[in-house]
């Protein structure tokens, strides 16, 4: 608007208005920098206070001992750090946590992969099958631990319709060999629904024309899914793997409502073992420490993902 | 030979519903075992082989449950920090959409880069501090202390200025000469336009706060203030309490989300594949 007005301004005029349109444009623009802050504050003071200060927060705790209120004690440096892994229980939570993370993370989207192909069938009332397939996004992760809780129980649970088909006497929860692939199982259950979800609408992205060329080439079903299908779907992949490895690190529910970590700490996972040390054992510098150090597995998971994707957007 | 490329056709339809019926059972297996526990007497709790299928409607051990723990005092915290954060983010997230999408401002990439930012720290690793924080405030035991720290979210603001960007910006062009303020533009042009969008925040926040589980343990220690999932978490710890109630009460908290699933589904979907799915 401004240009406008001067258009019309003599030459001579010009450079005499030339000062005082800067200014105005100066003006104008600190006025636009602080309606914008106006509007950006709350959420900004709400992000400064319950997400920036308190991960340098979280940083700072972990270069301390604290008391058994969280009150810093004494600055130790990176003594926590170089405790954890001396702690053997430390050791075995990252251990059954990656173990974890290869239980649950293929198997989800693979099952999730064979779900959404069903999903994107073409036939009568499939939205009532797609609905079913993403049901449990709506399952909570303390009833869905619940349910599996009793799932796993020796006389009301699962364990009489497994001996109809002949595995018998399934230890489930109660022995260290199995309780993380039952956990796992739950785990999968609660994950499966988002991850249909996505990749069926990953799927209805594809251009119908794709399959149609290769139809006259005279592709079937199966070529048609290796050679369009699974190619396309390469990014939703990695967009997946990531939030299903990101999940499974943040797993805490079903651990602490069905296993309390254990049996001989095999279900111990990270976020458990970090709420155990702080919220039970006080050690608030020590547990700080250890979710610095899921910071930083989270970073660098969602670094590689901006990576890959970006380069994927340049390859299309 | 019409007709057997007919027949055809139709048992691999046949067969494909019947695959689908068979992942659909699948799937359901868990919801459906928790059903048939939750309709179980008593003394049916302890008949071998177990039964599969319920003899009946037992609406008996919603109603001990109910008298077990005080469970609708739960639902009802829950559904008022779900609300409080549900409104919250809905507030917050179209302040600031706005200032993104409409206003030019010095440093905006920046900005909109720290909120982004926000998404990629783990609740987890902001949480001791975050606890304290809060204990500190005295919110140990209150709404704001269960609500406050979810109600902004880069998510919900990335959401809502992705769609304030799609309304034409000769619209703003034209209010700005007719004198109209932003918080009125904001209020009667964009906010009524983007309420598809609004509507996934709202449907995805709430559902996201109700299900919470790790931050009402730490927050909340007095029972009248726990949420549901906490609640029922903790029946589990009654001994004498028998499975079939436990059960109704699973199956009662988890009726107000999987009615909400059912209802706006078209929203929550869009809201969960906003971020995943380009195009």
């Amino acid at each position: 608007m401004d240009n406008n007005l001067s258009h019309n301004q003599p030459l001579s005029g010009r450079v005499i208005k030339q000062k005082a349109r800067l200014s105005g444009v100066q003006k104008r623009s600190i006025k636009n920098f602080f309606q914008a802050l106006l509007f950006l504050s709350p959420a900004l003071i709400l992000f400064i206070l319950f997400v920036f200060i308190p991960l340098f927060r979280s940083f700072e705790i972990s270069a301390y001992i604290t008391d058994p209120i969280g009150r810093l004690a004494k600055f130790v440096g990176f003594q926590n750090y170089r405790r954890l892994f001396e702690t053997p229980d430390f050791i075995n939570s990252l251990k059954r946590t990656l173990i974890f993370v290869l239980y649950t993370v293929p198997t989800t989207i693979l099952i999730s992969l064979g779900l959404a192909v069903l999903g994107d069938l073409r036939l009568k009332g499939i939205s009532f099958f797609r609905m079913v397939f993403s049901v449990s996004i709506a399952i909570s992760g303390a009833t869905a631990s619940l349910m599996f809780l009793y799932i796993y129980h020796p006389t009301v649970g699962v364990n009489y319709l497994l001996s109809l088909v002949g595995v018998h006497n399934m230890t489930w929860l109660v022995s260290h060999k199995t309780a993380l692939m039952s956990v796992s199982l739950t785990a999968v259950w609660l994950q499966i629904g988002l991850n249909t979800v996505i990749l069926l609408a990953a799927m209805q992205t594809i251009p119908e024309e794709l399959y149609e060329s290769a139809m006259i080439d005279g592709a079937n079903g199966w070529n048609k899914f290796v050679h369009i299908t699974l190619p396309m779907l390469s990014s939703t992949f990695f967009f997946l793997l990531v939030v299903d490895i990101l999940a499974a690190f943040q797993t805490f529910t079903p651990i602490h409502i069905m296993t309390h970590g254990g049996p001989l700490q095999s279900t111990n996972l990270l976020v458990y073992s970090i709420y155990r040390e702080f919220y039970f054992n006080g050690k608030f510098g020590f547990a700080a420490a250890q979710s610095i150090m899921l910071f930083f597995v989270m970073l660098i998971l969602t670094i590689l993902q901006f990576v890959f994707v970006e380069r994927k957007v340049y390859y299309e | 030979m019409k007709k057997m490329d007919f027949d055809r056709h139709l048992l691999s339809k046949l067969g494909q519903y019947l695959i689908l019926i068979i992942a659909a059972i699948i799937i359901l297996f868990p919801i459906w075992s928790a059903f048939n526990i939750s309709m179980m007497s008593d003394t049916e709790m302890g008949a071998y082989p177990p039964i599969q299928f319920p003899t009946g409607i037992r609406l008996e051990n919603v109603k001990r449950a109910l008298t077990q723990a005080p469970l609708g005092r739960y639902l009802f915290n829950s559904v008022v920090q779900s609300t409080l954060v549900m409104l919250g983010q809905l507030i917050t997230s179209s302040l600031a959409a706005y200032a993104f999408a409409f206003i030019d401002f010095k440093w905006r990439n920046i900005f909109f880069l720290l909120f982004l930012s926000t998404m990629m720290i783990p609740w987890e690793a902001t949480i001791i501090p975050n606890y304290l924080f809060v204990q500190k405030l005295g919110w140990t035991d209150t709404f704001q202390g269960l609500a406050v720290p979810f109600m902004a979210t880069g998510f919900g603001t990335f959401l809502l200025r992705q769609f304030f960007l799609k309304i034409p910006h000769e619209l703003k062009d034209a209010a700005t000469i007719d004198g109209c303020s932003h918080s009125r533009f904001l209020l009667t042009i964009v906010l009524p336009l983007a309420r598809p969008a609004l509507g996934t925040l709202a449907v995805y926040s709430f559902l996201q706060t109700y299900n919470q589980y790790l931050w009402p343990l730490l927050v909340t220690n007095n029972p009248s203030m726990r949420t549901v999932q906490i609640g029922i978490a903790l029946l589990q710890d009654e001994e004498r309490l028998m499975i079939n109630i436990i059960m109704a009460g699973v199956i009662f908290i988890q009726i107000p989300t999987l009615t909400l699933f059912v209802v706006s589904n078209r929203q929550l979907i869009r809201g969960l594949t906003a971020g995943a799915v380009k195009g």
